[in-house]
């Protein structure tokens, strides 16, 4: 009782107020003010179908995605602070990530299954709002948004594959840009040129990789998925 | 027994490809759910579409967020804490390893690289994937089946897109990951991967295994015949077809109607397309045909299909 009477007074402070202008969430005029005054929900429309929340129909698969992006972005940038893009140190600071900094281990397998789980579950997405013909009229456009979304998600898990400059991701960046050499008419070598700033992986390419990584890539993505919400909702919500 | 046990532990227990074996169990899991849902909407006629009723976002949606980062943050600590990243030798330009393979969400398209030139694989098949998923909702005609899960309202839709998905996707995926060893040679998955193998294998050129006709004549220029054979198969399947077929049916099925020739003409040529890789697939492994149209223009442009 006495514990309920200290919370009822926070929740009524002025200080608490100027932070949330609504009450606690037990009416339903303070549950829908509890969403349209938020930030962070207010993505969200006050009222949505029932069907859109049952799990056995989204299977919640497009805000995993989301999730973990966000998880991808904080992990991302913990990782950045120990990571340098240069062919002499990018594999060392990996060795001190997984061996000398703090939790750096944990911090790096968090980040890596993160983003192969993030492409598997974008493409479960893609296969969900097929199967529920969901791209059907009026959501043409925003499954089109998706498909994007989905290249991007690609080119975000690929570029960071080279970052830790071992075999692996030196020898899975070649099969992938050796392909994109082979278009005819020299368009292919041009292109090559222009993503590995040279004509072999090394110094410029890993630099453009984090560039387009870290930076270029996550900005693209974080616009889409506004534009991707955004549709959502003006296409009617889920 | 307990060699291939081992060899087939080993692979599958790779770090990177631990989310591949995920992965397979939740695409199953997933589209078994999916048919499941469809037949019983199929059965009783009630679709979840007729639901218009609303509720609020505050407690009902914030709560499902809220409990499914909670079990995707534990999902991510176990995993994170259990296996980790993999991490090899320093890149060194001068070693190549054998296989060299990209990561797995490519695999399907280097599986391709076996069956057609680079440029085809690389980059001409997926350049048409992401414009034949862009082109999904503007060439399905069927306005039935949005916002539930159906077969029957949409039956070539759903069969089109999940054998593509499954099959020319997640199977070359799998293909790719645990059967493709040392100079990309087939591998069952318990087999040891012996770098030395050696495999005698020469594949022929499709008219050449036929009648003889080989796809370049002594000095190096194209035989000529092959060049039209070959071209004659290649635009029969991808344009003739589509044509004979739009003559044929278009004034007795009315889903043909409804579609128009474009549509008709997009939505066949990308489905037959997709249609050919598999049946390239099949006519190389089981008779070693190299390729079915050997044919360039000038010293760049090769379409050796
Ligand atoms: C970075 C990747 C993506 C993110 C973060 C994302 C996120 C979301 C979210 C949160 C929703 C709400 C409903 C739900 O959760 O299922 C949604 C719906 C939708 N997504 Fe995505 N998505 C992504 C990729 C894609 C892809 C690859 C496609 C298709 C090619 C796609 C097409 C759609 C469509 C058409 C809807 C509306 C579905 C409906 O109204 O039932 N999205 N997306």
């Amino acid at each position: 009782m006495e514990k309920n009477k200290t919370l009822g007074r926070l929740f009524t402070s002025r200080v608490w107020r100027s932070v949330f202008r609504h009450g606690l969430p037990i009416s339903n005029r303070a549950r829908a003010e509890s969403v349209f005054y938020n930030f962070f929900l207010h993505v969200h429309p006050v009222k949505v179908r029932k069907r859109s929340l049952k799990i056995t129909y989204t299977w919640a698969l497009g805000g995993l995605t989301a999730g973990l992006f966000i998880i991808l972005t904080l992990t991302g940038a913990l990782l950045m602070l120990y990571y340098r893009p240069s062919v002499s140190e990018a594999y060392a600071d990996m060795k001190d990530l997984q061996f000398v900094v703090s939790s750096g281990l944990f911090l790096r397998n968090m980040h890596r299954w993160s983003a192969h789980a993030m492409v598997a579950v974008a493409f479960l997405h893609m296969l969900r709002v097929f199967y529920t013909g969901s791209y059907k009229p009026p959501k043409e456009f925003n499954w089109v948004v998706g498909v994007i979304l989905l290249v991007l998600t690609i080119l975000l898990s690929y570029t960071g594959y080279l970052l830790p400059w071992d075999q692996l991701a030196f020898w899975g960046i070649s099969v992938g840009t050796n392909m994109a050499r082979a278009v005819p008419f020299g368009i292919g070598d041009k292109m090559s040129y222009l993503l590995l700033g040279g004509n072999i992986v090394g110094e410029n390419a890993l630099v453009r990789f984090y560039v387009l990584h870290c930076f270029i890539l996550p900005i693209a993505t974080m616009v889409l998925m506004g534009v991707h919400f955004w549709r959502v909702r003006k296409d009617g919500g889920v | 027994m307990s060699d291939a046990l081992h060899n087939f532990w080993l692979i599958l227990s790779k770090p990177d490809n631990v989310p591949i074996v995920l992965m397979m169990i939740l695409v199953i899991f997933y589209c078994w759910l999916a048919f499941k849902q469809a037949r019983r909407n199929d059965r009783l006629g009630v679709f979840e579409a007729t639901q218009a009723d609303k509720v609020q976002v505050w407690p009902y949606l914030v709560k499902i967020e809220f409990l499914v980062t909670i079990i995707v943050l534990i999902v991510l600590t176990v995993w994170a804490i259990t296996i980790n990243a993999p991490l090899e030798e320093a890149a060194n330009p001068t070693l190549t390893p054998n296989p060299s393979k990209a990561p797995w969400y490519f695999l399907g398209l280097q599986e391709m690289l076996v069956y057609f030139d680079p440029w085809i694989a690389g980059v001409m098949l997926p350049t048409f994937i992401i414009v034949g998923l862009i082109l999904v909702p503007y060439i399905d005609p069927n306005p039935k089946g949005n916002g539930y899960y159906t077969f029957k309202e949409r039956p070539f839709a759903i069969s089109t897109f999940a054998i593509g998905f499954l099959i020319l996707w997640v199977l070359l995926i799998i293909l790719g990951t645990f059967m493709r060893g040392p100079g990309w040679y087939y591998f069952w998955p318990w087999e040891y991967w012996d770098t030395h193998r050696v495999v005698a294998l020469t594949n022929i050129d499709l008219w050449e295994k036929i009648f003889g006709i080989p796809s370049k004549n002594v000095d190096g220029s194209f035989n000529l015949i092959q060049v039209a054979l070959g071209g004659a198969l290649i635009i029969g399947w991808l344009a003739l077809l589509p044509m004979w077929i739009w003559k044929k049916y278009k004034e007795k099925s009315s889903v043909l109607k409804q579609m128009g020739a474009l549509k008709f003409g997009m939505t066949a040529v990308l489905f037959l397309m997709m249609a050919g890789l598999p049946i390239k697939m099949f006519l190389r492994l089981a008779f070693n045909i190299k390729y079915i149209w050997v044919f360039g223009v000038g010293h760049d442009l090769f379409f050796n299909i």
